[in-house]
């Protein structure tokens, strides 16, 4: 067996040694430092945009936040207005009932007080064509001319009677 | 048979070389050993020559290699353990890259030869027991019995702790030996019956061949990441004793 052959130990022992630093010298030197830097970088990348993504949202958090508050306010104060309007326009339409009531009251106690004169006027009337009628009725039916007294004080028997 | 199947282990010297009588010939081991060399170099020199956010499919292969290595260490030996990383990694790589190698074909497995494995496990051996003894000084023989081990459990123990400890290095390097020279025997002794049983039976052991150089690519990752594994679990008993 060749591998038993002690004359081709010492080259195999030294060329072993030799390529052995080589090959340490190539991955201390190249291949550790360049392909760590890489993974490095890429771990710090990564890391950055989480962080940026975070702080975006922490901004957005804050701006629906205001908004909201916002919102909330502006509704707040939308009602506030609505109410004072509300309130506004009562007033106004309780004010204009009282008056438009007042015209009224005045109108019907105006017109109660003519119907009353009327009234009292159509009376009157009644009793003048009364004692009128009366007057020619008994000149027709009986041929008599009673004086006015007389038959004015009959007719307002006869109304006071009727009443 | 032209080849016996242990020819293909034979050292052939390229370029001679002597030095106070020491045969250190640049050998056709050290051509692979070599190409292990440039093989990762090229691999992390192209895929890390543009530096990208999102990796292309070179950059992908550097990082998973890193990303493997740098979990096993960070796993089974911890954060301190991340100094040690270059170490591992070059240990996984050699080792990977030795044994992909040896399987290309005109290729030479320098893991078939149990020196090497034997030099770079005694190295980790010898390593471990200084990184124990300079952390934990005498405290580091505390390994060899747990804490709250009744004495005659501990007469039995500590002998066969001892006993644990020292073969270590022979069966990290045992393992990976016999596995490639195994995984290289059968090959090519499948490969001779190709030749042997001509054009009618011939494609029996061809497809054999197939599927056993399927398994022996797997094996190398295997063996590989076996090697640094256990080179962890060393470190992880030297920095953290138990």
């Amino acid at each position: 067996m060749p591998q038993f052959d002690p004359t081709t130990f010492p080259s195999q022992i030294f060329w072993l040694a030799v390529s052995f630093i080589a090959l340490y010298w190539v991955v201390a030197r190249l291949a550790i430092p360049r392909v760590g830097e890489v993974i490095e970088q890429r771990a710090r990348l990564v890391q950055e945009d989480i962080d940026r993504a975070t702080t975006l949202k922490a901004e957005t958090d804050h701006a629906i936040a205001a908004y909201e508050q916002a919102m909330a306010d502006a509704r707040a104060q939308a009602q506030d207005h609505i109410r004072g309007i509300a309130l506004e326009i009562r007033a106004v339409a309780d004010k204009k009932t009282a008056e438009v009531t007042a015209t009224v009251n005045a109108q019907i106690t105006d017109a109660e007080v003519r119907i009353a004169k009327a009234k009292t006027d159509a009376l009157a009337g009644m009793r003048t064509m009364a004692a009128e009628t009366a007057r020619d009725v008994v000149g027709k039916l009986a041929a008599l001319a009673p004086d006015a007294g007389t038959v004015d004080a009959a007719v307002a028997a006869a109304l006071k009677e009727t009443r | 048979m032209a080849h016996g199947p242990m020819e293909q282990f034979n050292i052939e010297p390229l370029v001679g070389l002597k030095v106070g009588g020491l045969d250190i010939s640049y050998t056709n081991s050290a051509l692979f050993m070599t190409f292990a060399v440039l093989a990762s170099f090229l691999v992390f020199f192209t895929a890390t020559r543009r530096r990208t956010m999102v990796p292309g499919r070179w950059q992908s292969v550097a990082e998973l290699l890193y990303e493997f290595n740098a979990g096993m260490v960070k796993d089974n030996v911890g954060k301190e353990g991340l100094k040690y990383l270059p170490f591992i990694f070059t240990l996984f790589l050699f080792i990977l890259f030795g044994n992909i190698l040896g399987l290309m074909p005109y290729g030479f497995a320098f893991t078939s030869h149990i020196i090497v494995n034997a030099s770079l496990a005694l190295f980790i051996f010898v390593s471990v027991t200084i990184i124990g003894f300079a952390r934990h000084g005498l405290h580091y023989f505390s390994l060899l019995c747990p804490k709250g081990t009744p004495l005659p459990v501990a007469l039995v123990l500590v002998p066969i702790e001892i006993m644990s400890y020292f073969i270590r290095p022979v069966s990290l390097s045992l393992r990976l030996f016999a596995n490639m020279l195994a995984g290289h025997v059968l090959l090519k002794v499948l490969a001779g019956f190709v030749v042997t049983l001509g054009l009618l039976f011939g494609w029996v052991p061809l497809v054999a061949v197939f599927g056993v150089t399927l398994l022996e690519i797997l094996v190398a990752l295997i063996q590989a990441y076996v090697f640094a594994l256990l080179s962890c679990i060393y470190l992880n008993d030297a920095i953290h004793l138990h």
